[in-house]
Order: C-alpha cells, then structure tokens, then sequence
C-alpha cells in the first residue's frame, strides 16, 4: 500500500479560471459584485431599484443566475442597460466557467460595473470564486436573525451585508440589532446597510457603498500597477 | 446538492491521477474539509457513490477529515479555534480577527495498491 500525497484544492480549475477573470476585469476597470442571498431575499429587487436609478449613459451589466426560468432577466431587462440570463439546469451556484462563458460576446472595455445576481442559495455560491471584487450578502426581515450563524462561511466571506425588507419590521417578529450582532460575530467590522426595495428607504446608503467600493478598487488598482 | 459538483471535480482529479499510474487500483481518497467549506460530509460521500457506481472507483472509499475554524489575530499574532462563533481574540481581547483555516476543501492525498 502507497499513499499518494496529492495536495490539491477540489476547486483548483474554478479558481485558476476565476484568477484570470479577476485579472481581465482589473485590466479593463470593470467592478464586479457577486450578490448572495437565498430564494426571496431580494436580490432582483435591489438590482430593479439600482438600474432604475441609473443614467442611461451608465456602463453596467448584469448577468443573473437561475436554476430554471429566465424571469429574472425579464424584469431587469425594462431598464435598458445589457442583461444576460444564465440557466444553470439545475445546478444550485453559478461558477466562473459560466461567467467566462456569458461574457465572451460583450467587451469588457465598453463595462464599468458588473452585477452577477447569484442563484438563490447561503451555501453552494460561496464555494466558487467568480473573480469579483466582492461578495455581498442579502438577508431580508422575513427570514431568521440566526441566518450568519447558520450559513457562517457566505457571511465571513462577504464584504457587504443588505439587510432587505426593513418596512415589515413593525409586522415580523424579526430582531434587527441581533441579526446584525450575529453578522458581526461572524464577520467583525462586516458593513451592513439596511434597505426597503419597496419603500426606498436606506437605498441612498447603497448608493454610496458602491461608488466608495468603485473609488477603493480602482484607486488600489493604480496605486499597484 | 451541490456536493455532486463537488464531487464531479474530486472524480476529474481522480481520473488525471490513475492516468498517470496504469494498473494500480486506488483504495482510499483523503479529503481536507474545513467547517467553513459548505459541504456536508454525508452529503459528499453519497453524490460520491452515485458518481462512481459503474466506474473503475466504485470502491474507491472517501476518508474525509474536517479542519476547525481558526483565526489569528493581526495584534498579539494568537491563533486560535473559532468556538461558538466567538472571533474575538481570546489572549488580548482584539475583536478584528482574520480566518486563516476552516475554507479546505482539499484532497490530501490518495492510497494506492501498486501492480
Ligand atoms: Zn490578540
């Protein structure tokens, strides 16, 4: 009997192709986000809300994961801006094959920011690096406080956390200052804005981290270059 | 059930291994997996047996060791074991602790019957 030492990551291939992503979007200024959440949370809403608020002349894309129908890409379509659906038929995370893949026919010189729109799901996206610049958690008000806890390695890994659906807190018995206690105990110093899709609220701070996200990744980009 | 696209992967590495040593039958997987990593060891070790039924690894059995959360501290540089989701740094009292382990989802290594 021999043993082999082998020594590999599983994910070796999904991270050496998300390495080149990553490299391809430095070159070319493109932000790119991976957002995270679970089925409801919110995350076509909050990209509804972003590209509506949006001059025309902005250079955004977004390509938008699904197990099975293209319905996301239907709503976020309406605003104008390029928006690629990716069916994963059946498979539960996007992975950076799929994002190379999705983006061969649009130039990355002619983007500024991407959205990637994961699928539905705390667990599987937060295994494979899609080349983004960030990850961001979605929670919304009508799921548990306890969800960083539950999912602790999606929450440790995001920079962002967007805690949705702040309009029901009167009418959910939902703890906000623990849900955001368990983040932090997670992910010490983890930035969190909270947000109502619906009403508006909180989507001024949103705003904000992105163009602070923007402003940092390029500034580190030629502060290195 | 993402672990069967885990365990699709752990089956490509597997295949490029016994490319390179004709006639040797493999008996014993050793997989890394950290607590962090998202997987369910159960979970694995079924997509695994699916996968591999009618293949030349259908007995090929996984042996999956799992690697605790652990962070250092960027202060005192303590590392220590993340309990009950405690980051805190236990020997200064730093809150701001960075993950240094508990993300494997490594294969170690693999046992082999030479020819
Ligand atoms: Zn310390």
């Amino acid at each position: 009997m021999t043993q082999i030492q082998v020594e590999k990551k599983v994910l070796n291939e999904n991270q050496r192709l998300a390495e080149e992503l990553r490299a391809k979007f430095r070159e070319h200024n493109v932000l790119t986000l991976n957002i995270i959440s679970s089925p409801g949370s919110g995350k076509t809403s909050i990209l509804e809300r972003t590209l509506e608020s949006f001059d025309k002349s902005k250079r955004v894309v977004v390509l938008t994961g699904d197990i099975q129908t293209e319905n996301d890409a239907k709503r976020l379509a309406r605003f104008g801006f390029p928006v690629k659906q990716i069916v994963t038929g059946g498979t539960c995370h996007l992975d950076a094959k799929m994002i190379e893949k999705h983006l061969a026919d649009w130039p990355l010189k002619n983007i500024d920011l991407l959205f990637i729109e994961n699928v539905g799901n705390l667990v599987c996206p937060s295994s494979y690096d899609l080349g983004e610049h960030a990850k961001i958690v979605m929670l919304s008000v009508t799921e548990g406080e306890d969800k960083p806890l539950k999912y602790p390695s999606i929450f440790a890994k995001s920079e962002l956390m967007i805690l949705n659906k702040v309009d029901l807190l009167p009418y959910v018995p939902f703890d906000a200052e623990l849900a955001k206690q368990n983040a932090r105990a997670v992910h010490p110093g983890m930035e969190i804005v909270e947000v109502s899709c619906t009403k508006g609220d909180g989507l001024t701070q949103w705003m904000e981290w992105l163009d602070r996200k923007a402003a940092a990744t390029f500034r580190a980009q030629e502060t290195t270059a | 059930m993402h672990e069967l696209s885990i365990a699709t992967s752990i089956l490509e590495t597997v295949e490029a291994e016994a490319a390179k040593r004709p006639g040797s039958r493999f008996v014993k997987l050793g997989l890394r997996i950290g607590e962090l990593a998202g997987i369910d060891p159960d979970a694995l070790t079924f997509g695994w047996e699916a996968l591999t039924r009618d293949t030349e690894f259908a007995n090929l059995a996984l042996a999956i060791e799992g690697t605790p959360w652990k962070n250092r501290c960027p202060v005192c540089a303590s590392e220590f074991v993340v309990k009950d989701y405690q980051s805190q740094c236990p020997a200064c009292g730093e809150a701001n602790t960075r993950c240094i382990g508990g993300e494997e989802l490594d294969i170690a290594y693999i046992e082999v019957d030479e020819p």
